[in-house]
């Protein structure tokens, strides 16, 4: 089994196709969204997770740049530091996947990064800057 | 009221060891448990705490004199200015003052990765700190520039002095606008969709001594992880405003000016913070003892989150426009759940000042009290009250030609 987080970009060309379906029918791969923006006749892009067995894998991803689609690994890892966090919260109510969130009754935030997708939402609410991309 | 303890009373049991001190948490279940009269009889001292960004903040720094003598009227503290117009070598260095060459909203939104507030932060952490001052020469202070590096511990003084703080009740902050905005609450989502709010609520110093029934001038309290005092009512202090029959303020209310001795503070509980588009500043940490005189000061203590309601106010228009009016009311108790029915969708919830560390403020002022080493003050003077008549003025523009 082979899993990793990649950012696949579209060009207006190509975003109509059904790439997704064809990864999953003919390659049997496990995808799971994190973030989409595919408009049609315009460039989009998505950051998934593909997974599967490391054959169907590498032949799924040699597709994909076969049609043109710009696939680069998920390469900015969000790290929360945390001294530096002041517990207020607010990056929690702003972060989609609950990678930081908070815990009753304590009211203490904590970082899963397993569930984190780069949005960098975080970066623009943490007033004590806690939290940095780093690539 | 059969309750009646002095503030003697109450130090005589601190220095036993034999007082009881609970937080101001900790207070509404002994009160729904034993009821207001035997908790009044058994409690001493309950311990309040806030841990959030209070811009109006600083710290007056005396740097010792050079040789030869210099009067600075220009200071920076590693790039960020600092007030000089007062005494030679006396300077203040204010929460949200930014170095000239940060380029503020110029690329909107800025930054504003460093300002007053972390050059405090980094002096609190023994941090030295590069000190450029320039003066215009004179017979006795012939000297024109200086570049040094100060550390806390070098300088003669440094005295935290904070004009406004631990307001008491703050609105919460929305955005009905269709574009996000930057404000001093935070990132607001258009369409509503986030609310922020920035109060310890039940923990809230103020919000527990709604009438300022203990809490005066020359109080002691926790400052900045050391000891610090209620120096006077803070500026805006606006006591007259609505209150709910709880006698709990329905809006920002009054305000405390705070000062104490910067060298035996932490810079755990002075952290300079950044607000993407607004600016930097400081978040303070704070705690206020309240002795339980009576039953009626013990009975604001156990106020709850479900009790204390904030006003809706809208960022992108109201706010701004100086418009009266506020979509609504929310209780904390709403706001501390995550979300909140507004105009009909649900609306996320963004705390901004931190309720963990809030009790944990109260719990460190709860162990100083109950440890002994920490005496309660009898204040000097007290805050204006209720009945103090006191309205906030507005800055109008006349033409003086």
């Amino acid at each position: 089994m082979v899993a990793n987080k990649f950012v696949m970009r579209f060009s207006s060309a190509i975003v109509d196709q059904p790439i997704i379906y064809k990864l999953v029918k003919d390659y049997d791969l496990v995808i799971n969204f994190l973030k989409a923006d595919i408009n049609p006749h315009k460039e989009g892009y998505v950051v998934l997770e593909l997974s599967g067995d490391s054959e169907n894998y590498n032949r799924g991803l040699e597709y994909l740049k076969s049609i043109g689609v710009d696939v680069a690994p998920l390469s900015g890892t969000i790290c929360w530091n945390p001294d530096r966090c002041l517990q207020c919260g607010a990056c929690a109510s702003f972060c989609p996947t609950g990678a930081l969130f908070m815990t009753e009754p304590d009211k203490e935030v904590h970082f899963d990064g397993s569930k984190c997708i780069v949005c960098e939402s975080c970066l623009d609410v943490c007033m004590a800057r806690a939290v940095e991309v780093r690539f | 009221m059969v309750v009646e303890k002095s503030y003697d009373e109450i130090n005589e049991k601190i220095k036993k060891g034999k007082a009881v001190v609970v937080t101001a948490e900790e207070i509404i279940d002994i009160v729904k448990e034993k009821g207001v009269e035997k908790a009044a009889r058994e409690v001493d001292v309950v311990t309040t705490g806030t841990f959030g960004t209070m811009c109006s903040s600083g710290a007056f720094l005396n740097f010792g004199h050079a040789k030869p003598r210099i009067k600075m009227n220009r200071a920076y503290l590693n790039g960020v200015p600092a007030y000089a117009g007062i005494a030679a070598v006396d300077a203040y260095i204010g929460a949200t003052a930014l170095p000239e060459s940060d380029p503020e909203n110029r690329v909107y939104p800025g930054r504003f990765l460093y300002g007053g507030g972390h050059v405090i932060e980094d002096l609190v952490a023994g941090k030295p700190v590069k000190l450029e001052a320039s003066g215009y020469g004179t017979d006795c202070y012939p000297r024109r520039h200086i570049e040094t590096w100060i550390t806390l511990e070098e300088i003669n003084d440094a005295v935290l002095f904070n004009p406004r703080n631990a307001y008491q009740n703050y609105g919460a902050a929305v955005n009905t606008s269709d574009k996000t905005i930057y404000t001093y609450m935070g990132v607001l989502s258009p369409h509503l969709g986030n609310v922020s709010y920035s109060t310890s609520g039940q923990l809230s110093p103020l919000l527990n001594d709604p009438c300022y029934q203990t809490t005066g001038v020359g109080t002691r309290i926790f400052l900045g992880g050391g000891i610090g005092y209620v120096a006077w009512h803070g500026t805006q202090h606006s006591p007259t405003v609505s209150r709910g029959e709880n006698k709990v303020p329905l809006d920002g209310a009054g305000t405390l000016a705070l000062i104490g001795d910067l060298k035996q503070m932490s810079s755990e509980w002075l952290r300079g913070v950044s607000y993407l588009g607004y600016g930097a500043s400081m978040a303070v940490g704070i705690g206020v003892p309240i002795p339980i005189l009576n039953e009626e000061i013990l009975s604001f203590t156990a106020v709850t989150d479900d009790e204390i309601y904030a006003p809706i106010i809208d960022y992108s228009f109201a706010y701004p426009e100086r418009e009266p009016g506020n979509l609504g009311r929310v209780s904390y108790a709403e706001l501390r759940s995550g979300t909140i029915k507004l105009q009909g969708k649900e609306v996320m919830t963004t705390p901004l000042s931190s309720y963990a560390k809030a009790r944990e403020i109260a719990g460190i002022l709860k162990e100083w009290i109950t440890e002994g080493s920490f005496l309660l003050t009898e204040p000097v003077h007290g805050l204006p009250s209720l009945d103090s008549g006191i309205t906030m003025k507005t800055l109008e523009e006349k033409n003086n030609r």
